[in-house]
């Protein structure tokens, strides 16, 4: 089988810190393949050494067969990525941060090929009507809308997207989710995505690793996750693997969300 | 490595992005009034306070026309701080997210540095002129005016190089803790020790050797000297020491520019 993701050993050590301690996986393309896990787990340091924003401490990755060290441009070429927090530039409007994007990855302009592609993804997120709009004006839903459209404008052939669909309400979730999900089959695009949302991880990922402290606990389909550990359902395979509930850890992850949008206010 | 990348930088598509970062900084320049009218209250009392303040001694001692010694250095001024603030925005990019965007685009970051720096550059040249246009309504007047556009080359070599700088403290710093302490360290003597307030004779030696290597001295002779003919050194020595010292802090920026780790 092709696998888009290949990672071997994966150590990642802050100073006296060790985020991520010997991980392994793989992802086959076009799969839709999550990480599970409380905060503190490892899944941001991941992606970051995934993506080549953080060199890894020892360890091997393999990226759309790139290496993110050695051929950073080939591996940056090949991915889309919606960050956990917040990067969008407040102080352009939200066109102007989607034709910044496309600019950067050389999205055609031929035949109005990088304007319809645009309008294409931002229609997709319901922003259409507010584009030339300063992105400061914007609730946190909508900044995360924009951020996902940007992530699918240069059409990557994976898709990380890091706790995505923190903050919006029930209905966009799902808007978001069918979207990626259709991509995901016509385009074969990968997706690799975070979550603390139980349902979220069983309904839409292939497969789920559930990751605590840097090690990854357990790998497989909802299915196999609830067989193993003899459960009848994802949360409580969950508490099996991990000894703990991920409902305790969620009220601290909206909480970062809601400081985040109160700094924005700010200004 | 960075030599080779510059190498291989020609190519059009990875200038766009260089283009995309240049706009971005001009964008949010002309889009923000009140830092425009800000930072020019700075510039003005200084003309203000020095041109007429000491401008009578300094006519009383026979050095001639202060106006006409200060203006050059009021520009530089100018220039220094918005060509170092500029650099140093890459903190709150750092801060509030945005700069992950640019650090995961399949473009060599060197591309994303110089379109930055360019854009810093570019800005504090223009606020430089702004100055210029101030230092003329105070009766400033320029020897030669076909000059103005050499002593222009010089501003924006300044503009350049202290852009650079900004990029290089804001790359290894992760908030604006240290910020005053660069200001009172750094900034500050830069500027006083330049000659852009008083000539250079006279000083004692330890000040002298400290101006003899403060790159912002050569800009601030070059910019008067062409604008008013009064050399302290020569104009090709100004041109020198400034081209030589940008290149080597654009490849400094470029370097620690690339190892930022998000
Ligand atoms: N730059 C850093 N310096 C030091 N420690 C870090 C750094 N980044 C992450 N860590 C530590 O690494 C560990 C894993 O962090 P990481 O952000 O990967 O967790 P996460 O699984 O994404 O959690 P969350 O669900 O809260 O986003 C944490 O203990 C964190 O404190
Ligand atoms: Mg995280």
């Amino acid at each position: 089988m092709d696998n888009i993701i290949v990672v071997k050993d994966l150590v990642k050590k802050f100073k006296e810190v060790t985020a991520v301690n010997g991980i392994s996986f793989e992802v086959p393309r076009g799969e839709v393949f999550a990480f599970l896990g409380p905060n503190g787990a490892g899944k941001s340091t991941t992606i970051k050494m995934l993506t080549t924003i953080l060199d890894k401490t020892s360890g091997h990755i393999t990226l759309n067969g790139f290496d993110p060290e050695k051929n950073r441009e080939d591996v940056r070429k090949s991915f889309g990525i919606v960050f956990q927090d917040h990067s969008l530039d407040d102080d352009l409007t939200a066109y102007e941060n989607m034709e910044f994007h496309a600019a950067l990855y050389n999205v055609t302009t031929a035949n109005n090929v990088r304007q319809h592609r645009i309008e294409e993804m931002m229609k997709f997120v319901e922003l259409w009507d507010r584009k030339d709009s300063m992105v400061k004006t914007f609730s946190g839903g909508m900044k995360r809308r924009l951020e996902i459209a940007r992530g699918l404008l240069h059409h990557p052939k994976i898709l990380f997207l890091d706790e995505p669909t923190l903050g919006l309400d029930p209905q966009t979730r799902n808007h978001v989710w069918e979207y990626l999900k259709e991509i995901n089959k016509n385009e074969n695009m990968t997706i690799f995505f975070t979550t603390h949302y139980m349902e979220e991880a069983e309904k839409i990922a292939d497969k789920i690793s559930v990751i605590d402290h840097g090690d990854i606990i357990a790998t497989g389909t909802a299915e196999d996750l609830k067989k193993q550990t003899s459960t009848e359902t994802l949360e409580d395979a969950f508490l099996a693997l991990t000894g703990k509930n991920i409902r305790e850890n969620e009220a601290t992850g909206l909480d970062g969300l809601r400081s985040d949008s109160k700094m924005w206010r700010r200004h | 490595m960075v030599y080779v990348q510059i190498a291989k930088c020609g190519g059009v598509t990875k200038m766009q992005a260089a283009y995309i970062l240049w706009l971005r900084q001009v964008k949010k320049y002309y889009r923000s009034k009140s830092r425009v009218i800000g930072s020019l209250g700075q510039p003005l009392l200084f003309l203000l306070a020095f041109g007429f303040g000491f401008g009578s001694i300094y006519q009383k001692a026979e050095n001639g026309n202060y106006l006409e010694f200060l203006a050059p250095g009021i520009i530089l001024m100018s220039v220094l701080f918005t060509a170092l603030f500029s650099g140093i925005e890459i903190i709150w990019d750092k801060q509030f997210g945005f700069l992950k965007e640019t650090l995961v685009a399949p473009v060599p970051r060197i591309n994303i540095m110089l379109g930055r720096t360019l854009g810093g550059a570019t800005v504090a040249t223009i606020q430089g002129a702004i100055v210029f246009l101030l230092a003329m309504l105070f009766g400033f007047r320029p020897q030669n005016i076909s000059m103005v556009f050499i002593a222009f080359v010089f501003v924006f070599l300044a503009a350049l190089l202290f852009t650079s700088v900004g990029t290089i403290i804001a790359s290894k710093m992760d908030d604006m803790q240290g910020f005053q302490l660069i200001m009172n360290f750094l900034v500050m003597p830069t500027f006083f020790l330049s000659g852009a307030l008083f000539p250079l004779s006279g000083l004692p030696p330890i000040m002298k050797t400290f101006i003899q290597f403060n790159p912002l001295t050569y800009a601030v002779d070059g910019v008067r000297g062409t604008l008013t003919n009064v050399f302290a050194f020569s104009p090709l020595t100004d041109f020198a020491v400034l081209a030589v010292v940008t290149c080597i802090l654009l490849l400094l920026g470029s370097y620690f520019f690339e190892k930022i780790q998000a």
